[in-house]
């Protein structure tokens, strides 16, 4: 069914065809429509799940972990603020090893107060142990929500799934609301290895010392670091799961394919704009403008932020001469963390481009296309130091 | 009516294993046993970071036969929750959720999560073992230690706040059942969860719980000291139904009987030693007073 709705119905419309049995929330602003929408799926008995109004966004994952822990499926949605009061929380679910799905409704961080978008809140939460994935359309909202469980339930690792808050959010787009019992075959009811039950006891997340340790039949469990590396390796695993779902939700429902990377006029480009979020498609047209100037330049959309898709990034880069970065996100007192990264992945190229980086966007200043344009042809013609700012009025 | 509780009828079925990591003569390894058998192995327990971690034991070894959901520190009351939401999206509505947690756990840093939880009606029994400061991370002073009491963060002249009233806080949300207990009184605890599991909603139950270690006393003397806060007056045990107020057992009989001075109980323990005599005599006349207030009620 195709539909013209806001960026949080899409995403609430996901969550739904994805089943999940246990929704808890706590209102902030962007997210709310999205919380309200499942709110009146459930109430209206056309979803079959447990909706909890928490009294905070940190017992919102408390509830989504015990769910988990419990063997249901569960979600739940936050922004800005709300997600740095989960923050506790977020760290738990991954070393829980729980596959729970979070929308991040993204908005920049108080003080001062803002409500409007950038990305500071699930880029400050990189390293936490969740997988975060961006959209860049309502389509991919609805498609991600659903990939997400996909993902977590195969991995055992917690998803986030990262939409520019109002760009996205409250904007509205038409998109195609997938069929019912096609994502039934699609993602197959939750059947967790172990889960909290009285037929068959076990004692979950204890205090677990620094070495490995026998068992009373005398085989041994992993210690902490143990525990911590193999959170790492299936979290490096997770890009071979992330494009193996991608690939089978494309046979399926003929949308995906970029899985890491969304590329705009690259084939041939000599210069890259890469950037995460909604952002990608705005500079869809620069490039366009760019190009008549006989310009080679190309965009890219970063679909996954953590784990990083550090091949596919030297894959896609290795032949550009220079990579622009584009980042509503700072990584105060060095440069943007996305930068960071990629110039970290391309050091191993034999020929590394130049790369620049623009910091923009930060609570939720107006981006505007001439701006844009102007800073890429700036990074075509001159080299620059960096972090460059886009829109700063000092 | 039902066969009355003694320690010979209780159930025989021990569920935690002995053995485990509890300090001796430790107040909340008594109410454990017990308590765990008033639950009874249909059971989903949810702890937060306390001295019951420690007892539970260090991975891979558990001291507890019962599933065990170990949270955050803030986050009990909400996981409780978590787990009674997927128990019901799997249609079970069997199974009891019991969350136990410290007075630390309860009183300061899970508060919210709690009364979010009470005021939603979640159909848990929350446990909270009042040991009447932070004993796990080393005796600091907690929302609900009492005045005067020596901790490590108040290790000269004592605390200067009153105990937080819990159970009123609690009851105050209208829930169903609110109880206090006492480790000591093993067999009246085991009743209240008994009655606890019979009644829909949120259940609270409070237990006065000794410390050797935490309040410097002599490990043997765990119960005798739990019994001079109740036969003192100083700490009370009662249910309160459904807003029905009523004094139990052992605190009830204090209503026609004189009861220890408090000065007795205040001896018995190091971290009441900076206590002067003008305080003393002001805690027996608060002590008085209340209990003048309970003897005014229509029983």
């Amino acid at each position: 069914m195709h539909v013209i709705e806001s960026g949080n119905v899409a995403a609430a419309n996901g969550v739904k065809l994805a089943r999940a049995h246990v929704v808890a929330a706590y209102p902030i602003t962007p997210q709310t429509p999205l919380t309200e929408k499942l709110s009146e799926f459930v109430d209206a008995g056309e979803m079959d799940a447990e909706y909890i109004p928490v009294e905070s966004e940190h017992s919102a994952l408390s509830v989504c972990i015990a769910a988990s822990s419990a063997g249901s499926r569960p979600f739940t949605a936050t922004s800005a603020n709300g997600l740095l009061y989960m923050s506790e929380q977020l760290h738990w679910a991954a070393g829980a090893r729980l596959p729970i799905v979070m929308c991040v409704v993204n908005r920049g961080i108080g003080a001062p107060w803002t409500v409007w978008n950038d990305q500071q809140d699930a880029f400050s939460q990189r390293d936490a142990g969740w997988v975060q994935l961006f959209a860049c359309d309502h389509q991919q909202i609805i498609d991600t929500v659903i990939q997400a469980y996909a993902i977590a339930e195969t991995v055992s690792i917690p998803v986030m799934v990262c939409y520019d808050g109002y760009i996205l959010s409250h904007t509205y787009m038409p998109f195609e609301i997938p069929d019912s019992d096609t994502v039934d075959g699609f993602l197959p009811a939750f059947s967790p290895e172990y889960a909290l039950n009285p037929a068959k006891p076990c004692n979950l997340n204890t205090v677990t010392l620094p070495d490995i340790r026998p068992d009373v039949r005398g085989d041994t469990a992993p210690g902490y670091m143990e525990i911590r590396h193999n959170l790492h390796t299936d979290m490096r695993e997770a890009l071979n799961v992330i494009k193996t779902v991608d690939e089978k939700f494309y046979s399926i429902f003929g949308r995906g394919g970029h899985c890491f990377i969304e590329p705009y006029n690259c084939e041939d480009a000599e210069y890259i704009a890469v950037c995460i979020g909604s952002l990608s498609y705005q500079l869809r047209d620069v490039v366009d403008a760019l190009r008549q100037d006989r310009i080679k330049i190309g965009v890219c959309g970063l679909r996954v932020y953590r784990p990083f898709p550090d091949e596919a990034i030297r894959e896609t880069f290795k032949s550009a001469k220079g990579i622009i970065v584009l980042e509503k996100a700072l990584s105060y007192g060095y440069e943007g963390a996305l930068y960071a990264d990629i110039k970290a992945a391309l050091y191993d190229c034999d020929n590394r481009p130049f790369i620049h980086n623009y910091i923009l966007g930060l609570g939720g200043r107006e981006i505007k296309t001439q701006q844009l344009l102007d800073a890429l042809r700036q990074s075509c013609t001159i080299d620059i130091p960096v972090p460059q700012w886009i829109g700063l009025k000092m | 009516m039902a066969e009355k509780t003694t320690v010979l009828n209780l159930p025989e079925d021990e569920l935690v294993h002995p053995g485990n990591r509890a300090c001796a003569g430790c107040g909340l390894s008594i109410i454990y046993r017990i308590g765990l058998k008033a639950l009874g192995r249909d059971t989903i327990l949810v702890v937060p970071p306390s001295c019951l971690t420690v007892l539970q034991g260090l991975y891979p070894i558990a001291a507890t036969q019962l599933p065990c959901l170990n949270v955050t520190f803030a986050s009990t009351a909400a996981a409780a929750t978590g787990i009674l939401a997927a128990l019901r999206a799997q249609k079970n509505t069997s199974t009891t959720v019991a969350a136990w947690a410290g007075d630390g756990g309860t009183s300061d840093i899970g508060l919210q999560a709690l009364s979010g939880a009470c005021e939603r009606g979640e159909n848990f029994i929350f446990i909270c073992y009042d040991n009447e400061a932070y004993m796990n991370t080393g005796v600091q002073r907690s929302g609900t230690t009492p005045q005067g009491v020596l901790t490590t963060t108040t290790p000269i002249s004592g605390k200067k706040q009153k105990k937080k009233d819990v159970p009123a806080i609690i009851a105050a949300h209208g829930i169903p059942y609110v109880a206090t207990a006492s480790a000591a009184y093993p067999i009246d605890f085991y009743d209240k969860i008994k009655k606890a599991k019979t009644i829909s909603g949120p259940k609270y139950i409070h237990v006065h719980t000794p410390c050797p270690s935490g309040w410097g006393f002599n490990p043997r003397y765990t119960i005798k000291i739990g019994r001079m806060a109740v036969e003192s007056g100083l700490y009370d045990l009662y249910e309160n139904e459904n807003g029905h107020f009523e004094l139990s057992g052992p605190s009830q009989r204090l209503l026609k009987k004189d009861r220890r001075p408090v000065s007795e109980y205040l001896e018995t323990q190091a971290r009441f030693r900076g206590l002067s005599e003008a305080r003393i005599a002001s805690i027996q006349q608060e002590v008085d007073a209340k209990w003048e207030t309970y003897r005014a009620q229509p029983s």
